[in-house]
């Protein structure tokens, strides 16, 4: 599978609080999540971005708190993928477990811009951008990773495993 | 083989004889805790499996902590997912309003978690518990779901960083310093997926209290856990408050860490962390003059009865200044209670300061001290992100209690000994 997008472009340590501040965290609702994700690093995002877009950001995205409603507001946004040099360890779990696809990749990171259209192959990790016809390898997914995505997420893995 | 202490840990909860770095695993939990915010999406998720009981009802813990008493109707809303939930699947340790305190606090207060646990807390401060001498860390709604069900969590077995502290503690230099000054000496991801293990005399001579403000912080580098091995304070703490059974665990000798960090404490003064980062820390000599509009003193980080001592020692006699609003949040309903009995309530009313109920409130800008645009506040609490306690135009620097009660008098970021 190709997801193809353009990019928003973030800086290093992009918090949980940025993404979705604490200050919506009275509901877990995705589409009310969504109307405030990154607000605080770009106010009108939520009405600017289009579905399919990507997230690219620097080192240590998503630090800060242990919240869900992170990588689900970002979903519900429409954004349909993240790439950064690298994740903080919650929000790393929490996407997988929420079905929000990430990807590590210092160059990417690095030499994508705001703007870029780029692709992303699924399975092999590979990162094209359109744009300026460069190409980018992302960290490998570890196959237990790998497989609670083709289980279809941390519950129904659990599920199967209950059962 | 040699290992750490953690690996100690999470080879005992995952049945194993030893587990190495990388190496992932599944292990049991001791306690699976969540909050008024992250609980309602765990308890939705763990619905969706249509099973009659918990793993063990009395090891789920749910603390509605975060917006409780309850901020506005969405958040009552929230509140009432968990009660109702406790009470459907006979939830021995839900605290409600009455009961409950800062979560972090109020568990190793009460002795749900003991030393040599496996915790795991939809709440990214979970880290908290590791000074007592267990493993524990935060994760997202749907892992808390998945040990609901379980009572197992999937782990990788994380690389230790050792941290050796060694020294005697200046005037007004606290726990909160040392972990302040290892952040901005590592950064915020300086320990990113790997256990920070807290070593050396000036941590065997820190209270339980310090070694609480220590662990709960190694969120802040990033860290999966941090930790702190048992000794004769932990034990007394542990075992006259102890629910169960605790297992004294210690890394051998020759364990394996990927890195180790020595500090001389005798050379770190107070610290503040300047916006927008746990890593922007100076020395409080280098602070410069900056006006501030209001005062936190509480929170899992410092909200402790030793933490209100040290501010209401500093504010004994003084007056908050005009125009700057402090607020004291005792951590739990005992430290509410202790502090009130201490005549700390007296100090603190007498300056000009106020009392809460024990909430997490201001620190993630809930409730009860919401920062307006421009405004500035000094805090006790464990993050300064943009917008972390209200409008994005606002500003929080972190700092120790006795930083912050003086920079209340003061008016200004300032350290007792300006006063």
């Amino acid at each position: 599978m190709k997801i193809e997008g353009k990019v928003w472009k973030f800086g290093n340590d992009v918090d949980t609080d940025v993404i979705i501040p604490a200050r919506y965290l009275n509901t877990s609702e995705p589409a009310d999540l969504a109307e405030h994700c990154m607000e605080d690093a770009d106010a009108e995002f939520s009405s600017k971005v289009s579905l399919g877009d990507i997230i690219v950001g620097g080192k240590n995205f998503g630090c800060g708190s242990s919240r869900e409603h992170a990588p689900i507001s970002i979903k519900a946004s429409g954004v349909s993928c993240v790439i950064a040099e690298s994740f903080a360890r919650i929000f790393y779990r929490n996407s997988f477990n929420t079905g929000l696809p990430i990807f590590e990749s210092k160059e990417a990171s690095k030499k994508i811009s705001a703007g870029d259209k780029i692709s992303v192959d699924v399975e092999s990790g590979t990162i094209e951008n359109l744009t300026k016809k460069e190409q980018y390898k992302s960290q490998p997914i570890p196959p237990f990773m790998q497989n609670l995505i083709d289980s279809g997420g941390l519950m129904n893995y659990v599920k199967s495993k209950i059962s | 083989m040699a290992m750490t202490i953690t690996e100690k840990i999470l080879a005992k909860h995952a049945d194993k004889e030893k587990v190495a770095p990388g190496e992932l695993i599944t292990a049991r939990v001791d306690i699976a805790l969540g909050n008024d915010i992250t609980a309602p999406i765990a308890i939705k998720e763990f619905k969706k499996l249509n099973l009659n009981k918990v793993f063990d009802n009395t090891r789920v813990v749910l603390v509605p902590d975060h917006f409780c008493p309850n901020k506005d109707i969405k958040s009552a809303d929230q509140a009432k997912i968990l009660r109702a939930f406790a009470n459907e699947y006979n939830i021995t340790h839900y605290y409600d309003v009455g009961e409950m305190g800062v979560e972090h606090s109020l568990l190793p207060e009460q002795g749900v978690v003991v030393s040599g646990d496996l915790v795991i807390g939809a709440d990214s401060h979970t880290c908290t518990y590791g000074a007592l001498g267990a493993f524990s860390t935060g994760v997202g709604s749907t892992d808390l779901a998945a040990a609901f069900a379980t009572g197992e969590v999937w782990l990788r077995v994380p690389e230790s960083i050792k941290f050796i502290y060694e020294g005697k503690l200046n005037k007004y230099v606290s726990a909160k310093d040392l972990i302040l000054y290892t952040i901005g000496d590592i950064g915020v991801d300086g320990a990113l997926y790997k256990s920070m293990e807290f070593t050396g005399q000036t941590i065997e001579n820190l209270p339980v209290s310090g070694r609480l403000t220590m662990a709960n912080m190694a969120i802040e580098a990033g860290g999966k856990n941090g930790i702190i091995a048992p000794d004769d304070s932990t034990k007394k703490y542990v075992d006259s408050r102890k629910e169960r059974e605790p297992d004294y665990y210690s890394s051998d000798e020759d364990a394996n860490y990927s890195e180790i960090i020595k500090y001389d404490v005798s050379k770190i003064e107070p610290q503040v962390a300047f916006p927008h980062l746990p890593e922007n820390t100076r020395g409080i000599s280098e602070v410069g003059t900056i006006p501030i509009d209001q005062v936190v003193i509480g929170s899992c980080t410092n909200g402790l009865l030793d933490d209100l001592k040290v501010a209401a020692n500093i504010i004994k006699g003084r007056k908050v200044a005009k125009r700057v609003r402090m607020i004291v949040i005792p951590a739990t309903l005992k430290v509410y209670r202790d502090a009130m009995h201490e005549g700390l309530f007296d100090v603190f009313m007498d300056a000009g300061a106020i009392i809460s109920t024990p909430t997490c409130g201001p620190c993630l800008g809930g409730h009860m001290g919401v920062l307006a645009e421009g405004e500035r506040a000094v805090s006790t609490t464990n993050r300064n992100f943009v917008g972390r306690m209200g409008h994005p135009k606002s500003e929080v620097y972190l700092a120790n209690p006795a930083v912050a009660a003086a920079s209340a008098v003061a008016g200004i970021v300032a350290g007792p000994d300006q006063l």
